[in-house]
C-alpha cells in the first residue's frame, strides 16, 4: 500500500540536499534575529516561569520553526505542481494516495527536525542548554511537525495557484506563529484571548515543548490533542489528493 | 491495447471531448491528429489518470482506468507536452525516482537506466543537472524516463513541439525504434508530416470529436494523388486530383502561378473538416 513512498520522500530529500546551505542559512535568520532583538533586550531582569526570557524564547522558537518548516513543504509541492509540473509524475504513477501523502509529510517533518537542530545549536552560542534529552520534548516536536506537514499537503492539493499558497501562509501560519505561546506566556493574556489561543494546536505544541525543555512533566492532554488533530489532518490530506485532478 | 468508449470531458463552460471512441491494437503506432484545442491532451490526461472524465470509459491492456487504476497505470509510460522533469536533480536521479515509483529493484533499476541512457544517447550526461540540458536532450530524457518500467503502451503528447527540424527527425527515429520493440504508441501531434511519416493509423480529432480514423495511405488515396496549390484572389486554395492527367488538364487552364505536388495528409484533413491542422 505504501509502494512508491520512498520515491516521493527521496525526491524531496535530494532537493533539500541540493539546497542545503541556503536552506540552513534561511532557517537560521529569524531565530537569530529574535534571540538578538528580544533575548538580549529583555536581559535577565524579567523572569518567565522562573527562566530568563532567552530560555523562555528558545522552546517557543522550536515550536514555531517546526511548524513553519513543516508547513513549507506545501510551497515545495506547489512549485512542483504549478511550475515544474512534476506532480504529474506522481499522479500517473501506480502509487496510492497514502504513499504520496506519507512521503511528503515525512519530508516536511525532516525539514522541521533540521530547523529544530539549527535552533538548538544557535541556542548553544547564546549559552542556553535545556533539557533536550527528554524524549517527550522530541515527541512534541514530532507531533507538531506531523500535524502541520499534513495540513500543508492537504491544502497544497486544494489550492489552484501559487498565489493562494502564500495567502494561506500569511493568514494561517503567521498569526499562529505569533499567538501560539511562542513569544509570551499565554496566561498573561485576557481571558477571552486565552480561550481563543487555547484552540490553536501550536499553543499546545509550544506548551509541551517548553515544559519538557524545562524539565517539567507535561500533561498528556496536549499530546492527545496534537495526535488527534494530526491524524485528522493526515486523513483529510489523503482525501484531498484526489481533488488535485482537474 | 487501448480501448476507449464514448469518452467525454467538460470543463466549466467548454466541452473538450464530446464522445470519443476507438481502439488501438497492441504494437500499433497510432497518431491522434488535430489542431490546437481539439482535445488531444485532454484525452491523454484522462487515460493516464491526470484528469477526471465526465463520461464514457476506457481500458488499457484490458484494465479499466478507474476500477483497476493502479494496474492500468502500470501499463503505460507517459511523455507530456510540456517539460516535467526535476530541473534541480540530475539525469540519473530523475530516472531513478521514476524507477522507485514503479517499485523496480535496485540492481535492475540501475541496469535499465544505463541501458536507456545509451539508447537515447545521454549516457555521458548521466550526472548532469537537468537544467543544464538543451531542449532536445530534455525531450529525450523524458522519453527515457517513460520507458524505465518497460511499459507496453507509450503516450507521447506532441513529442517534437518546439524542436528544430533536425532534432525532430532524431526523435522520430527514436520513436520508430521504440515501436520496433513491440510497444503500442499513442502519439498526438499537430504536425501533419509527423503523423504521415510515423503512423500506422491516424485519427483526426476536431473540436472534441473524431472525424475519421484510417491509415495515412488510405486517407491520402481517397483524397487523390496530386494536389495543386494556387491563388484564388488573395486566398490560397488547394485542389486535389486522382490522376496526373486530370491535374494537367487543370493546369492548362491556369493563368496565375501554382504548385503541383503529391497529396499529403493535410489535404485529407482539409477536405474532411474544411480546416487546416497547422496554423
Ligand atoms: N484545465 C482546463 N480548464 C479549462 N479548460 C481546459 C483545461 N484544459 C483544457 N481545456 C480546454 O479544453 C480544450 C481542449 O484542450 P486540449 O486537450 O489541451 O487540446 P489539444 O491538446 O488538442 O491542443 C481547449 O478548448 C482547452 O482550452
Ligand atoms: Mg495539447
Amino acid at each position: 500500500m505504501l509502494n512508491g513512498f520512498t520515491a516521493v520522500f527521496l525526491r524531496e530529500i535530494l532537493i533539500l540536499k541540493r539546497r542545503f546551505k541556503r536552506q540552513i542559512l534561511s532557517m537560521s535568520v529569524s531565530p537569530l534575529l529574535y534571540l538578538i532583538a528580544f533575548g538580549y533586550a529583555m536581559g535577565d531582569a524579567a523572569r518567565f516561569d522562573g527562566h530568563t526570557y532567552m530560555e523562555f524564547l528558545i522552546p517557543g522558537l522550536v515550536a514555531m520553526s517546526s511548524m513553519t518548516q513543516a508547513f513549507a513543504i506545501g510551497t515545495d509541492i506547489n512549485v512542483a505542481r504549478f511550475y515544474w509540473h512534476i506532480f504529474e509524475e506522481f499522479q500517473a504513477a501506480p502509487i496510492s494516495n497514502a504513499a504520496y501523502v506519507a512521503g511528503e509529510v515525512l519530508a516536511g517533518m525532516t525539514r522541521a527536525l533540521i530547523s529544530v537542530a539549527v535552533i538548538l545549536i544557535i541556542g548553544l552560542f547564546f549559552k542556553v542548554t535545556l533539557n533536550y534529552y527528554n524524549p517527550l520534548f522530541w515527541l512534541a516536536v514530532g507531533l507538531n511537525s506531523f500535524l502541520f506537514a499534513s495540513l500543508a499537503v492537504g491544502l497544497a492539493m486544494l489550492v489552484k495557484s501559487h498565489a493562494d499558497q502564500s495567502l494561506l501562509t500569511s493568514f494561517v501560519i503567521t498569526p499562529m506563529a505569533f499567538l501560539g505561546g511562542t513569544f509570551f506566556p499565554v496566561d498573561r493574556l485576557p481571558v477571552w484571548a486565552a480561550k481563543i489561543i487555547f484552540l490553536l494546536p501550536l499553543t499546545h505544541a509550544s506548551k509541551a515543548i517548553r515544559q519538557t525543555a524545562f524539565g517539567a512533566s507535561p500533561g498528556c492532554f496536549s499530546y492527545l490533542l496534537l495526535t488527534a488533530i494530526g491524524i485528522i489532518l493526515f486523513l483529510l490530506a489523503l482525501k484531498c489528493v484526489g481533488q488535485a485532478r482537474d | 491495447m487501448i480501448r476507449i468508449e464514448n469518452l467525454k470531458k467538460s470543463y466549466k463552460n467548454i466541452q473538450a471531448l464530446k464522445g470519443v471512441g476507438f481502439r488501438v491494437p497492441a504494437g500499433e503506432l497510432f497518431a491522434y491528429l488535430g489542431p490546437n484545442g481539439a482535445g488531444k491532451t485532454t484525452t491523454i490526461r484522462i487515460l493516464t489518470g491526470l484528469t477526471r472524465r465526465s463520461g464514457g470509459n476506457a481500458w488499457l491492456n484490458g484494465f479499466n482506468i478507474e476500477k483497476e487504476e493502479l494496474l492500468a497505470k502500470r501499463q503505460f509510460g507517459l511523455v507530456m507536452q510540456s517539460i516535467n522533469l526535476d530541473q534541480e536533480l540530475t539525469v540519473f536521479e530523475n530516472l531513478d525516482i521514476h524507477g522507485r515509483l514503479f517499485n523496480i529493484a535496485s540492481d535492475e533499476r540501475k541496469k535499465k537506466i544505463d541501458e536507456l541512457l545509451e539508447y537515447v544517447d545521454l549516457i555521458d550526461r548521466k550526472d548532469s543537472l537537468v537544467k543544464q540540458l538543451s531542449g532536445g536532450m530534455k525531450r529525450r530524457l523524458m522519453i527515457a524516463r517513460a520507458l524505465v518500467h518497460s511499459p507496453e503502451i507509450l503516450f507521447l503528447d506532441e513529442p517534437t513541439v518546439g524542436l528544430d527540424a533536425d532534432i525532430r527527425r532524431r526523435i522520430w527515429g527514436l520513436i520508430k525504434k521504440i515501436q520496433r520493440t513491440g510497444a503500442t504508441i499513442f502519439l498526438t501531434t499537430h504536425y501533419i508530416e509527423e503523423a504521415e511519416f510515423l503512423a500506422d493509423r491516424v485519427a483526426f480529432l476536431d473540436e472534441g470529436k473524431i472525424v475519421i480514423i484510417d491509415t495515412p495511405q488510405r486517407l491520402m488515396s481517397q483524397t487523390g494523388a496530386w494536389a495543386i496549390d494556387r491563388m484564388d484572389g488573395d486566398r490560397m486554395e488547394t485542389v486535389c486530383f486522382r490522376t496526373r492527367q486530370e491535374a494537367d488538364t487543370f493546369i492548362a487552364k491556369q493563368k496565375e502561378s501554382y504548385t503541383l505536388r503529391r497529396v499529403n495528409l493535410e489535404d485529407s484533413f482539409l477536405l474532411l473538416t474544411g480546416k487546416k491542422v497547422q496554423c
